[in-house]
């Protein structure tokens, strides 16, 4: 039964981030529909950001606190530009073309940043320090999950929480759904749509540079290449959730990290990145509009 | 008020507008008639500035606004219920109308104007929690017309409002439409296929064939043209 609950914690510790990541995704896709490939690179750069940030901060020997704060908060804003740009570069000017073309665009933009980052930094996975200290109050369940997956789980409830608030309250949330259901209606009440697009981009991209920060900070090492791989996954998330839908784009994910984590820890730990492949399948042939989306809105 | 001179529009090569002048004045309903495809939609999508014109120019009170952006353009007081009402689906029919209002920030006002709209149409204050999408056709032109309105337009532009409903709404969702230009002093540019309803609510009109304005005359001469009785009222 402990076993079980580990799995759990550990399940749960998977989802979030592919949560942080997928809610980028599921965001950019409801409002262009387009599959925004080069969306795990975003997270990847949060993770090296914050890597180049602690470098240098720790080199001058500030706090431990103060480092991973600073760094988390830097990490946010320039992954933050680097979507905003991306849109800008490599998807606006397509907003009218078919929308393969965007999509080949979303995976040059991807390949790009990739070698980018591996021209810059190097191929080989680097170090990223544990300035977290453990939480005292955590030890009675430290054998459980520890205090990175306690941040993970605490941060991703309350950035989701932030965006369900924004979404379905404010100004600016209302104009997104607006744009996402009806592009041409959003403009002809006055809604500048292209300045909505690009909030939309630039609040995906920072969510997914929180992911990118914590899952540095719990697995210990980066390279250019984990954004690959969680990006995938994480769209695979959004897919089994609905795409386009924000409360299933964190129901995909958990799901998701479960099926992960109990497949690897009962089955095999060999063939655990086949688990979300073969959950893409699944689902596409069976619900291709996922768990919590809606099927095609019928225009009249 | 409105002014347009020589417009021509395009979807990539096909030409829809092929040079037209239209003229509106403060006050008035003006109404522009034409048969499926003559270019009555793309005369307000010009106008508005979702499909920009190549050529040709549209002014505003004397400002030119072909080159300015859509959401400019609302900002002027030129605001679009477009054809098939294009209500927001899965919004309620309260944060429909909240869209309308979206670039005005005199809340008091807005809340005025709410309630004025829900006095129009009452029946709207009784959905007012429920998705926009699960309303009924005639519902949906109400929430339409509505929406405009809470951007307190000087020009309010119809396309086609009586599409698809039954005889009964149309008669009542026009004689609105003439309650809002008499109460609010609202000029309403009205394109219908429903000739007929067109020419008996509106001052003057406008008869276009092919991307082109084929005749412009008072409601009253239309109506009593032979060409317009025999191409559209079927007399």
């Amino acid at each position: 039964m402990e076993y079980f609950i580990e799995l759990f914690f550990s399940g749960l510790t998977r989802g979030s981030i592919y949560a942080l990541i997928a809610l980028g995704y599921t965001m950019v896709y409801g409002i262009i529909q387009l599959i925004n490939f080069a969306h795990g690179e975003i997270y990847m750069i949060g993770a090296f950001t914050a890597l180049i940030v602690t470098g240098v901060l720790t080199y001058y020997g500030w706090p431990h606190l103060a480092i991973i704060l600073i760094a988390a908060v830097l990490a946010i804003f320039y992954s933050a530009a680097y979507g905003w740009t991306m849109e800008r570069i490599a998807y606006k000017p397509l907003r009218d073309a078919p929308r393969l073309s965007a999509l080949i665009s979303a995976i040059g933009a991807s390949l790009f940043l990739q070698n980018y980052v591996l021209l810059a930094q190097t191929s080989d996975f680097l170090p990223f320090p544990s300035l977290i200290s453990d939480f005292a109050f955590l030890d009675p369940v430290s054998n459980l999950f520890g205090t990175t997956d306690f941040l993970i789980y605490t941060t991703t409830g309350v950035v989701m929480a932030l965006l369900t608030f924004l979404i379905k309250f404010t100004r600016v949330g209302k104009a997104m759904r607006a744009t996402a259901q009806d592009r041409h209606m959003a403009m002809l009440v006055g809604i500048d749509v292209n300045r909505i697009i690009s909030i939309t981009f630039i609040i995906g991209s920072a969510t997914a540079a929180i992911g990118g920060v914590l899952i540095a900070s719990h697995v210990g090492q980066i390279n250019f290449f984990i954004g690959f791989i969680a990006g995938i996954k994480a769209f695979v998330a959004a897919v089994l959730g609905g795409i386009g839908s924000l409360p299933g784009a964190v129901l995909g994910s958990l799901v998701l990290g479960w099926t992960e984590a109990f497949f690897t820890g009962y089955v095999s730990s060999d063939y655990e990145d086949v688990c979300a492949f073969v959950i893409l399948v699944i689902i596409l042939i069976f619900r291709p509009s996922g768990l919590l989306g809606r099927s095609g809105v019928q225009k009249v | 008020m409105l002014k347009l001179a020589g417009v021509k529009t395009y979807y990539g090569n096909i030409q829809a507008l092929k040079g037209i002048d239209i003229e509106i004045s403060q006050g008035e309903i003006i109404t522009l008639i034409g048969a499926n495809g003559a270019g009555k939609s793309t005369t307000l999508m010009s106008i508005c500035g979702i499909v920009p014109p190549r050529s040709g120019s549209i002014t505003f009170e004397g400002r030119p606004i072909h080159d300015m952006k859509p959401n400019d353009i609302v900002r002027l007081g030129i605001c679009q219920v477009p054809e098939g009402r294009r209500i927001f689906p899965f919004l309620t029919v309260i944060e429909n109308l909240d869209m309308g209002s979206f670039l005005r920030n005199d809340k008091a006002d807005v809340k005025r104007d709410l309630d004025y709209v829900l006095t129009l149409f009452p029946i709207l204050a009784e959905r007012r929690n429920q998705a926009g999408g699960t309303l009924s056709g005639g519902e949906q032109q109400m929430l339409a017309i509505s929406r405009a309105l809470m951007a307190r337009p000087r020009l309010l532009l119809l396309d086609e409002p009586s599409l698809g409903l039954a005889p009964l709404v149309v008669r009542q969702i026009f004689a609105i439409i003439r309650k809002i230009n008499q109460e609010q002093k609202t000029t309403i540019f009205l394109v219908e296929q429903n000739a007929n309803l067109a020419l008996k609510a509106a001052h003057r009109g406008y008869v276009m064939e092919n991307g082109r304005i084929t005749l412009a005359d008072l409601t009253v001469n239309l109506l009593a043209n032979e060409a317009v009785r025999k191409a559209y009222l079927g007399i």
